[in-house]
């Protein structure tokens, strides 16, 4: 109970600390270790090379067979590691905050940059960005620079979708409504008149979690701030961690 | 503090009831696990049954809407049998699952699956119901007496299907759909690169056409489509593609009894070729750049390997799509058989859903759950699944039905029931089921599967990534696929019932199975201990 407080408290002191900050901590750039790449040169590395990373643990989506997806991000921008070679016991240490040195492979897979292939070390150090209001770069080309970012979506409005029996409704399990309860949740949302469609990643954010169950509870119009991370398929697919509704 | 403590020790002795009870209930025949499954003699329909069924769907919502009024037809039938329904999208997490409930004896009673792990799960002593006896018998096996709807008869099981499922003596499974694959082409880039699709597709005019393919112009462009991106070959599954060139190179893969033979110079060779082509960029993968038809749709690839299960994702005009209609690009589809390496024994995998049923200490609820599975096989599904993708139905009676050879006659009429690609695809199967093949089944034939993949994957990734990919690499990768997989422990087992007896270290899988058996029995023996001790010592304080 005392070492369940004691985690408790240091996460909200952590989260407080970086939420004191205001909206970005873009200002103070990471200093990288020796041999290792600042954010700015792995933007530029090409696709396929060997990249090292030095990042820190915001969440992660799932582990199986000694290997983990992790959403991870440092000052300068976002690192999503797909299927990182990882042993559970290590799993369990990657919590939000975590440094880690990463070497792996820059990839791409239906427009996603990810780095896969992957080892890592935990090192000293702890960040959790905060998640930065992108709302205004909807529809631009320049959403695509905030890729894998922890970010926020403010006063966007809850819009149908049509179910597996061509009924409008405000969300759905899987893409298409073929699931169901503990499958992803696809939900459209709009602002000034476009709409896109965000995602409850269910190996994230399962159906016992809040945002699963706010989800489930939306209804169409609702004006809704939400969280998440700029993941991308075929296009903007944000991974959303949390939802209010207004 | 204490208060946790002591909750922390009632759900420990909670749990160690419920695994006893469980295991009281299930295993007092012995500890080798459940009783083989006996047919009663009469279905008890004074009882109420609950069977839960797990199945897989492609995501698509067609798909589901038949499995549940499959299930409501069924209850209406049987109005003393509930199914409850679970759906998955994915056989690789249906088979995590499954590997994960054995040990807590909460697997499903009806499950969709692939025969490669069901031979995983019959590490389990009677875990999977062996279905040959069930199939013949007079009152409740397929078209009996006792049977209250119009089910096929053994003998209008497709017997290449059926037998698709037989392995280690008996049949553990019923075949539910079948598909193989199919090369679905770009035929507008193919004729713009001045090449005519020949009748039969061979890997030579691939890679030929492909390489053809990757010419840019000044700005940078690929001049066939004009874009930025192009990956003239795209193969879904290279599992299926490394063991289909195998097969049709007449090459070892494995035998029937188990025995590894997928590391020798065919593979090299074959390797040597597809990292040439990665190597250009004229070649990738799912797994490496994304869904092929995501590709072909855009215009940025020619020649799509995938399932006929897939079709409805293919094409200008596809009914399914996951990328915006803004990048959809005209172009006539066609669909072929895979390429082919003798174009006059033209050879391809069979594959698809199949069902197996798993034990229950009440022999009632496994006959329930047996009516439900044989219910999949009614027309009535059959034909209404089959029309979601590019399957075909396993039951002769099915496919010869005039509402499927209806079905199959209106190519073309709309772009949903009718989608020609998804029709063309059917038709491929229809006339190819001779020339289809399965692997050998037995514990450890998933690993080698996902192994045979492997060699693909690391091939064409080790190329992207200026690797030389020479004789070393691939004996080097050869030996890293022997480790990662455990191949080498099941090198010299002799099919299923052999490798039971074979006392070499086992998979993964298997070790998680008994791991989950010996802690139950242990925990049961604890408990057992624990009630004795305080028996003893509460008579003694009688006295």
């Amino acid at each position: 109970m005392k070492k369940i407080t004691a985690l408790l408290l240091t996460t909200v002191l952590a989260v407080s600390l970086v939420g004191c900050g205001g909206t970005g901590t873009k200002d103070t750039a990471d200093v990288k270790s020796e041999g290792v790449m600042t954010y700015a040169e792995y933007v530029a590395a090409d696709l396929d090379s060997e990249v090292v990373i030095e990042t820190y643990v915001q969440a992660k989506q799932s582990w199986w067979d000694n290997q983990a997806t992790v959403y991870t991000q440092d000052k300068d921008g976002a690192y999503f590691l797909y299927n990182m070679a990882c042993s559970e016991e290590d799993y369990e240490k990657l919590t939000p905050g975590t440094k880690i040195k990463v070497t792996g492979y820059k990839s791409e897979w239906s427009g996603e940059v990810e780095i896969t292939d992957a080892t890592f070390e935990i090192e000293e150090g702890s960040y959790i960005a905060p998640a930065e209001d992108i709302t205004a770069l909807l529809g631009t080309d320049e959403l695509i620079n905030h890729q894998n970012e922890f970010v926020s979506f403010k006063g966007m409005t809850v819009e149908a979708s049509a179910d597996a029996d061509g009924n409008e409704v405000p969300f759905l399990y899987s893409w298409d409504g073929s699931g169901q309860d503990g499958d992803d949740l696809y939900f459209n949302v709009s602002l000034d008149g476009e709409t896109y469609t965000f995602t409850v990643e269910s190996y994230l954010c399962d159906n016992t979690t809040d945002v699963y169950k706010t989800v489930q509870s939306l209804q169409v119009g609702d004006t809704v701030d939400m969280e998440g991370f700029l993941y991308w398929y075929e296009g903007v697919n944000p991974h959303i961690t949390s939802v209010t509704v207004k | 503090m204490m208060r946790n403590m002591k909750k922390a020790v009632s759900v420990f002795l909670l749990f160690v009831l419920i695994a006893a009870g469980t295991v009281s209930l299930t295993g007092c025949h012995g500890s080798k696990g459940l009783k083989a499954f006996e047919i009663p003699e009469q279905f008890d329909t004074s009882r109420a049954y609950e069977i839960t069924f797990w199945a897989k769907n492609d995501t698509n919502k067609t798909q589901t809407a038949i499995y549940e009024q499959a299930i409501r037809d069924f209850e209406e039938i049987y109005p003393n049998i509930t199914v409850n329904l679970r759906l998955y999208t994915d056989y690789g997490k249906i088979y995590n699952d499954v590997i994960t409930n054995i040990a807590t004896r909460t697997t499903p009673n009806v499950c969709i699956t692939y025969p490669d792990h069901i031979a995983t799960y019959l590490t389990g002593t009677n875990l999977v119901v062996p279905l040959e006896t069930l199939f013949t018998d007079e009152a409740y096996g397929l078209g009996g007496s006792e049977v209250r709807f119009d089910s096929p008869t053994v003998d209008e099981m497709i017997p290449q299907f059926l037998a698709e499922c037989e392995f280690g003596g008996h049949t553990y499974a019923i075949p539910f759909m079948r598909s193989t694959e199919a090369c679905y082409i770009n035929q507008t880039y193919v004729e713009a690169l001045g090449y005519t699709l020949p009748e039969v597709l061979t890997w030579d005019f691939i890679w030929e056409v492909s390489e053809a393919a990757m010419a840019k112009d000044a700005e940078g462009n690929f001049k066939v489509n004009g874009q930025k991106v192009l990956i003239p070959f795209i193969d879904k599954s290279t599992d299926n593609l490394m063991i289909e060139m195998l097969k049709q190179r007449n090459a070892a893969y494995s035998t029937e009894e188990g025995d590894i033979g997928l590391f020798h110079d065919t593979t090299k060779e074959l390797l040597k070729t597809i990292a040439e082509h990665g190597k250009s960029g004229a070649f990738s993968t799912f797994k490496i750049s994304g869904y092929p038809a995501n590709f072909l749709n855009a215009g940025q690839c020619i020649f799509a390997i995938d399932s006929t299960a897939g079709a409805t994702w293919m094409g200008t005009n596809a009914p399914l799509s996951d990328i915006s209609e803004d990048k959809i690009v005209d172009f006539e589809t066609v669909v072929m058989p895979i390429p082919q390496f003798d174009p006059t024994h033209p050879k391809m995998i069979s594959q698809g859903p199949s069902v197996c049923l798993f034990n229950r200490s009440d022999p009632q609820e496994v006959l329930a759950s047996w009516l439900f599975a044989q219910y999949l096989l009614t027309n009535e599904v059959q034909i209404a699944y089959a029309q979601t993708e590019g399957y075909v139905p396993v039951t002769a009676k099915a496919q010869e039905s005039e509402s499927y050879q209806d079905y199959l006659s209106r190519s073309g009429e709309d772009n949903t029931t009718y989608y020609d690609v998804k029709l063309q695809a059917t038709k491929l199967l229809l006339s190819n089921t001779d020339n289809t093949f399965v692997t050998p089944v037995f514990n450890g034939s998933t690993s080698l599967r996902d192994a045979a993949g492997q060699l693909v994957e690391n091939t064409v990734k080790a190329v992207r990534r200026k690797q030389e990919v020479d004789d070393a690499y691939i004996e080097k990768l050869y030996s890293d696929m022997t480790a990662l997989y455990h191949l080498d422990q099941i090198g010299n087992a002799k099919g299923i019932s052999a490798e039971r007896m074979e006392l070499g270290k086992l998979p993964k899988t298997a070790v998680l199975l008994l791991t989950g058996l010996v802690t139950v029995w242990i925990l049961i023996l604890g408990y057992a201990g624990i009630k004795w001790a305080k028996k003893k010592h509460n008579s003694r304080a009688h006295y």
